[in-house]
């Protein structure tokens, strides 16, 4: 589409491929004025690259973000569609999003869950589910995808493409379908059944690799530049700047549905650690733009015992974090090799919350503890937030007087293998009243 | 011992836009050393200024992840194939 050859960046010592050549100036992604460093700080014009041509540090879309009143600008977003882009102001992507094709994911449920605070003797009132189960395809990963397509067209890719540990596979073989991209997708060979099913319904192609998550991320990062690959938006490789940020969104939500406030503790799922970052960023705008009061708040980073490098280099005292190879249920999180580990470690720290995980029968226990209080079935990753929650209280780490946010990112259909065991028929008996009065269920 | 290095889109500048390059060496040390022969400027964007990997760069030797091994003295047998590659890819 906008691919006129205009080497981006022709300064900088950063290879040009077919994939990186954008004419800059024509690219409309809203109030996205660029992309910079992280890491060292360097800025670059906006394109489909992702690491620093410096440092190798990721890269991160710098924003002019708007001026006018918190108040007025309240208005404009609680007048939006409920979906993400009634964020638009505040995210890449054109103004007139809303009316391309896409799967508009978000406004998913802030549930008050009051059953579950009294079961980890939280205050009434002041415990929360963030249910993005309720997402287009059943999972957060939507809103990062939605921001994905919207680069992807930016940047005149025809095919969408990504390394998954099953829910993003998903997420982008239901949004190239609606938005009219060809999706080609890689998963680990060994997947839940339903993951796969979920993300081969869409009738995109789905690759599975034999390996574990990391073995198919750097499969991808070869592919990429490799001219198999060429004219492919990696959305988790080539568009991560741009599909990260669609987590910001679940920042967005949760303080508006909260009344336009901040909430005191977030409990957070850490795979690569992404959402964990963007979240931070999405609330540190809030406050930057005037639309929640200036005040603290703890972020808590939950991983599974499993695959815990973060949390083992949290609690060892480290700022560098090193890999592990996954074992566990929690197969959404099991990165073994988080990208955004370091920054974690950073911002829990600084923010005085802490990352901790739980074994995998803790996990199981807590997706059955928030089913049975809460009414609200929980893939793995729900399991793994629930179980850190309930242990960080016991630790005295959260407290339990003060607002808090636990996220559950997926749905337990995609991971029922998980519960499948411990979940069956209470009793089978033949159709009848003396059948059901000699199985001790009626009523006293 | 010859090897071959996977060059990332990135580093392509430094050699010539070649995506895989020889290099030689018995460590992965001594053929990083090789690289900046041939290609003056590679080492600086692969390793710190203590001489270290830099914390965004994954390098592999063969299918192995040098963390995981030896570091910068895993060994490069005669043949290895050699991968770098950023690591902020990926997840969310």
């Amino acid at each position: 589409m906008r691919r006129k050859g205009l080497a981006i960046m022709a300064a900088q010592t950063v290879a040009v491929s077919i994939s990186s050549s954008v004419d800059a100036e024509a690219v409309d992604l809203g109030p996205a004025s660029g992309l910079s460093c992280r890491e060292c700080g360097e800025r670059f014009e906006l394109g489909p690259i992702f690491a620093c041509a410096s440092c190798f540090g990721p890269l991160e879309v710098a924003y002019d973000l708007p001026s006018g009143s918190p108040e007025e600008l309240k208005k404009r977003i609680e007048a939006g569609p409920a979906n993400i882009w009634r964020y638009a102001p505040l995210l890449p992507v054109p103004a007139d999003v809303a009316e391309k094709p896409n799967l508009n994911p978000g406004w998913t449920k802030l549930v008050q869950a009051d059953n579950l605070a009294r079961e980890l003797g939280v205050e009434q009132g002041k415990l929360f589910v963030k249910d993005d189960s309720g997402n287009p395809t059943h999972s957060f990963k939507d809103r990062v995808v939605a921001q994905a397509i919207e680069a992807a067209r930016a940047f005149g890719f025809t095919t969408l493409s990504c390394s998954s540990t099953g829910n993003l596979a998903g997420a982008v073989g239901a949004a190239a379908a609606r938005a009219g991209f060809r999706s080609c997708v890689f998963i680990p060979h060994d997947l839940e059944q339903g993951k796969v099913v979920m993300a081969a319904v869409y009738g995109g192609e789905l690759v599975g690799i034999e390996g574990n998550y990391d073995d198919v991320n750097r499969f991808c990062s070869e592919l990429i530049g490799d001219p198999l690959g060429e004219g492919w938006g990696f959305v988790n490789v080539n568009l991560r700047p741009y599909y990260g940020e669609g987590s910001k969104t679940l920042a967005y939500e949760i303080c508006e549905q909260l009344g336009w406030r901040l909430p005191d503790q977030l409990v957070i799922p850490i795979a690569s650690g992404s959402q964990f970052t963007k979240i931070d960023k999405g609330l540190q705008e809030l406050i930057k733009l005037g639309l929640v009061e200036d005040k603290p708040y703890k972020l808590f980073g939950a991983q599974a015992e499993g695959c815990s490098p973060v949390s083992v280099a949290y609690k060892g005292g480290h700022d560098v974090v090193r890999p592990q190879k996954p074992n566990t249920i929690a197969k959404s999180l099991a990165i073994g090799n988080p990208a955004d580990g370091p920054y974690v470690l950073d911002i829990a720290r600084r923010t005085g919350g802490a990352v901790e995980d739980v074994n995998d029968e803790q996990v199981v226990d807590a997706i059955k503890l928030l089913a049975r209080t809460e009414g609200i079935f929980a893939e793995t990753a729900g399991g793994v937030t629930v179980g850190v929650t309930k242990k960080l209280i016991e630790a005295g780490l959260i407290d339990p007087s003060l607002t808090t946010v636990v996220l559950n990112t997926g749905d337990g259909l995609k991971t029922l293998d998980a519960v499948a065991d411990t979940s069956q028929a209470t009793a089978t008996i033949r159709p009848s009243l003396d059948a059901f009065r000699a199985a001790g269920l009626a009523t006293s | 011992m010859s090897v071959k290095v996977r060059i990332p889109t990135i580093l392509r500048t430094y050699t010539g836009g070649q995506a895989e390059v020889p290099a030689e060496g018995s460590t992965l040390s001594q053929v990083i050393e090789s690289l900046e022969q041939n290609h003056p400027g590679i080492a600086a964007r692969v390793l710190d200024d203590q001489g270290k990997l830099r914390r965004f760069v994954n390098v592999y030797v063969n299918d192995d992840d040098v963390r995981f091994e030896g570091g910068l003295e895993t060994a490069t047998p005669d043949g290895a194939g050699i991968s770098i590659i950023p690591a902020v890819a990926g997840g969310c």
